[in-house]
């Protein structure tokens, strides 16, 4: 048990670091998250951003030490990354590495693994991008069809993965692959590697965003050779390890490093830049729809929080205990998409402007509300979600 | 603001209690049974309730209740929603809890006591123009000698036929005032049964002219915030339950009935919209545990707050459900024999009583939007 009194005394260190080295308005449109890192100067001002929070020592406190991080208890993490989040420094860049590709390989690498990746991971010297969604199998993961072909201690790939962020940075990803067609269902032939990027035959396409900036790629495969040794678990059990994964990905587990992973944008947000937006010459809020509207919005923000707390207690939850953890992502990303949306609306005429000095907050709400799709499509559609709930929590006939 | 919830062992243990009891003694088919008898409970039923303590739920150990508060009545009057059963009891304990603030010592010592021992006790608040502000008060009581003559109508007075004591607003002296009516004072004309939307209850009109009552039937206090903000927390509870309900006839429907070959739960424009109905049951569900939760201790200010978004979010989502329940059981939803019906029936009287959402929403303007914090 770690006293209240060394919490509190280790939140005023922090705090107290972070006002001191917050690296501050680097003078051009920070992205959001990870997926929205678009160009070499982003990349770079967020890359060294995280080195520093590490040389610190606030990222990866709860990793073991032999591998990196500094074997302390969660609690220290937990307080710099909700400091992080109040003081709203930018977000640790390497997302992938440090929240899915980190604790996977903790919980499940081999010792050499362990060795060879957790440290880059930390110090942002090892950027890692995600190939699990392809082109034709956004949302149905199970279906993937780049192939990987044993050829002695290699494997050769071909095929193309989508939606790569930071594939145009990263030096390993984590890759699901078939490597058999042969298995009694389509899960059984998948396989799960740490692929280098670096390999021949590897090439990242930027793909130009709805919002014109770039951010994700379109990975092609094209006899590229990776290690043999770079498999994580055996041929075939791909998809279990993928699973594990996504349990790391949605948060439905602990273990990942810490550390802010993207720009806070919350209904409070939307409130405050009402409370200074004019239509027509008088302040929005004087507006009775606008008015009605922001209260919708806080109270469902509300409903949010507080379906958290309740998931919390079994009592509460004994009818469909997966109601709350399952449409989690469905009811967050949804709400968010419609709260950027009424930010433009208090905007009057320049609501129709887009990222440039003369918009709202240098168009930063055009740019969010357009960004909030990556949360309303990735990780399997609203509708999509909205079957799996139907069909897991309801027990409604498949579609 | 907190955003806690806590489900004490008491509650956690009277919900599973209650759903238990309400289940086996009052399916939903009872309840049914029961609207055309002139009373909307069996004697019987009810005194196993008053047998069971829920009636002194919120009555001090002193008064022969069990010394909880007016939130522990929420799992037992979520589980009473489920299947739409009807009891004097949410009326019964906010008119406790009315006497407990507002009352004099010889009035809750009357009283009291005897509401936990099952007396029915309700309250005669609203008046013909519908209004949702209880201060609203137009029914008068004046002095005239030793009594205080009262005039006016009140309405929609549940169970008034078969309360023992009604608690009544009226205008007194130009400030709205609380009074007690036993049973014995009012003339049996005086009662005429109303027809609402909700067949499962019963409700009065109670016409005042003519009764006098002693001046100490007068409560010394007033406190009709706590009377609105009792009602928002059972009433959101009551909801609840029925939301619940709602939702499981939709599922069960869904899952056995075929159309053009396929199970009709099968079809998206079927499926999503039950989703968004088992949603919105969590979040009435998150706030009206919260609500309980915070209800003795928080600010007046973080109080109303959570009240008001509790009841404006059971409303909606309530009352969307009941909507939904007909049109998905098609051609079957529009008939009596549906059960569908009685549930929306259910969910507008609740969206109706105390401030639909429309009404608390634009109440919450002026708590969330013009206060810094």
């Amino acid at each position: 048990m770690v006293s209240e009194q060394e919490q509190n005394e280790f939140r005023a260190e922090v705090s107290a670091w972070l006002k001191e080295n917050n690296p501050g308005d680097p003078g051009f449109l920070l992205p959001e998250s990870f997926m929205e890192v678009g160009t070499d100067q982003q990349f770079e001002y967020l890359r060294n951003w995280q080195r520093k929070v590490y040389e610190a020592g606030y990222l990866g406190m709860s990793w073991p030490e032999e591998y990196g991080g500094r074997g302390m208890p969660q609690i220290f993490q937990d307080i710099v990354t909700k400091e992080m989040a109040r003081q709203r420094v930018p977000f640790m860049t390497n997302t992938i590495g440090l929240n899915w590709a980190g604790p996977l390989i903790l919980q499940q690498g081999t010792e050499a693994q362990k060795r060879q990746y957790i440290k880059g991971i930390l110090n942002a010297d090892d950027i890692w991008c995600q190939g699990f969604s392809e082109p034709d199998h956004g949302s149905d993961l199970g279906s993937a069809q780049v192939k990987a072909v044993k050829d002695g201690d290699e494997y050769v790939v071909n095929g193309s993965k989508i939606w790569t962020s930071l594939g145009a940075y990263a030096k390993y990803m984590i890759l699901l692959a078939r490597t058999s067609n042969d298995g009694p269902n389509k899960y059984a032939g998948l396989s799960f590697f740490l692929a280098p990027m670096q390999a021949e035959g590897i090439n990242p396409q930027p793909i130009q965003k709805l919002t014109s900036e770039y951010g994700f790629c379109q990975t092609f495969f094209n006899d590229a050779r990776i290690p043999a040794n770079c498999m994580m678990g055996q041929e075939g059990e791909g998809w279990q390890v993928a699973m594990a994964t996504l349990m790391f990905e949605r948060g439905n587990v602990g273990g990942q490093a810490g550390g802010l992973s993207m720009m806070d944008v919350n209904v409070n947000d939307v409130l405050e830049l009402a409370r200074r937006s004019k239509r027509n010459g008088k302040p929005a809020l004087d507006d009775p729809l606008i008015r009605d509207q922001m209260v919708q919005l806080l109270i469902e923000a509300r409903s949010n929080t507080l379906m958290a707390a309740k998931a919390a207690i079994p009592p509460l939850n004994s009818e469909r205990p997966g109601a709350i953890p399952m449409s989690g992502k469905l009811r967050g990303s949804e709400l968010k998409r419609r709260f950027c949306q009424f930010a433009l609306s208090l905007q009057g005429a320049n609501g129709g402007r887009f990222v440039s000095p003369d918009a709202v907050d240098g168009g930063k709400w055009q740019r969010i509300y357009f960004n909030s799709f990556s949360a309303t499509i990735g990780g399997g559609t609203t509708q999509v979600q909205y079957n799996i709930m139907g069909e897991r929590v309801l027990g409604l006939p498949k579609s | 603001m907190s955003n806690q919830i806590i489900c004490t062992e008491e509650q956690s243990m009277l919900l599973d209690t209650a759903l238990d009891f309400c289940e086996k003694h009052s399916s939903i088919h009872v309840v049914r049974s029961r609207i055309g008898e002139e009373e909307s409970l069996s004697r019987d039923l009810w005194s196993s309730m008053v047998e069971l303590g829920w009636a002194g739920i919120n009555i001090p150990e002193t008064y022969g209740g069990l010394g909880l508060g007016v939130g522990d009545l929420v799992p037992v009057v979520e589980a009473m929603g489920r299947n739409l059963m009807v009891s004097p009891l949410v009326w019964s304990a906010i008119s406790a809890d009315t006497l407990l603030l507002a009352g004099s010592d010889e009035q809750r010592a009357n009283w009291l006591p005897k509401i936990a021992g099952g007396a029915i006790a309700t309250m005669a608040l609203t008046e013909p123009g519908g209004s949702w502000l209880l201060t609203d008060v137009d029914c008068r009581g004046s002095i005239e000698g030793d009594g205080i003559v009262l005039s006016g109508t009140k309405c929609l007075v549940q169970d008034a036929k078969i309360a023992d004591v009604v608690l009544v607003s009226l205008q007194f002296e130009g400030k709205p005032r609380l009074a007690l009516i036993p049973q014995a004072a009012i003339p049996s004309q005086a009662l005429k049964r109303e027809e609402i939307i909700d067949e499962t209850r019963r409700c009065y009109q109670l016409t005042l002219d003519g009764i006098v009552l002693p001046k100490e039937q007068l409560l010394p206090e007033t406190c009709f915030e706590a009377i609105e903000q009792a009602a928002m927390l059972l009433i959101s509870a009551e909801m609840a339950g029925g939301h619940a309900s709602t939702l499981n006839l939709i599922v069960e429907y869904l899952k056995t009935r075929k159309q053009f070959d396929h199970y009709i739960g099968s079809y998206q424009a079927l499926k999503h919209p039950t989703v968004d109905i088992l949603i919105g049951l969590e979040a009435t569900r998150s706030h009206l545990y919260h609500a309980v939760t915070i209800y003795e201790s928080a600010q007046s200010h973080e109080r109303e707050i959570a009240l008001r978004m509790l009841k404006a979010t059971a409303s909606e989502g309530f009352s969307f459900a009941g909507d939904r329940a007909i049109q998905f059981h098609g051609g079957f939803g529009f008939t009596y024999e549906c059960d569908a019906q009685l549930y929306l029936r259910r969910a507008l009287w609740c969206q109706y009583q105390f401030g639909d959402e429309d009404y608390h929403r634009l109440l919450l303007q002026s708590l969330l939007l013009d206060q810094a914090g």
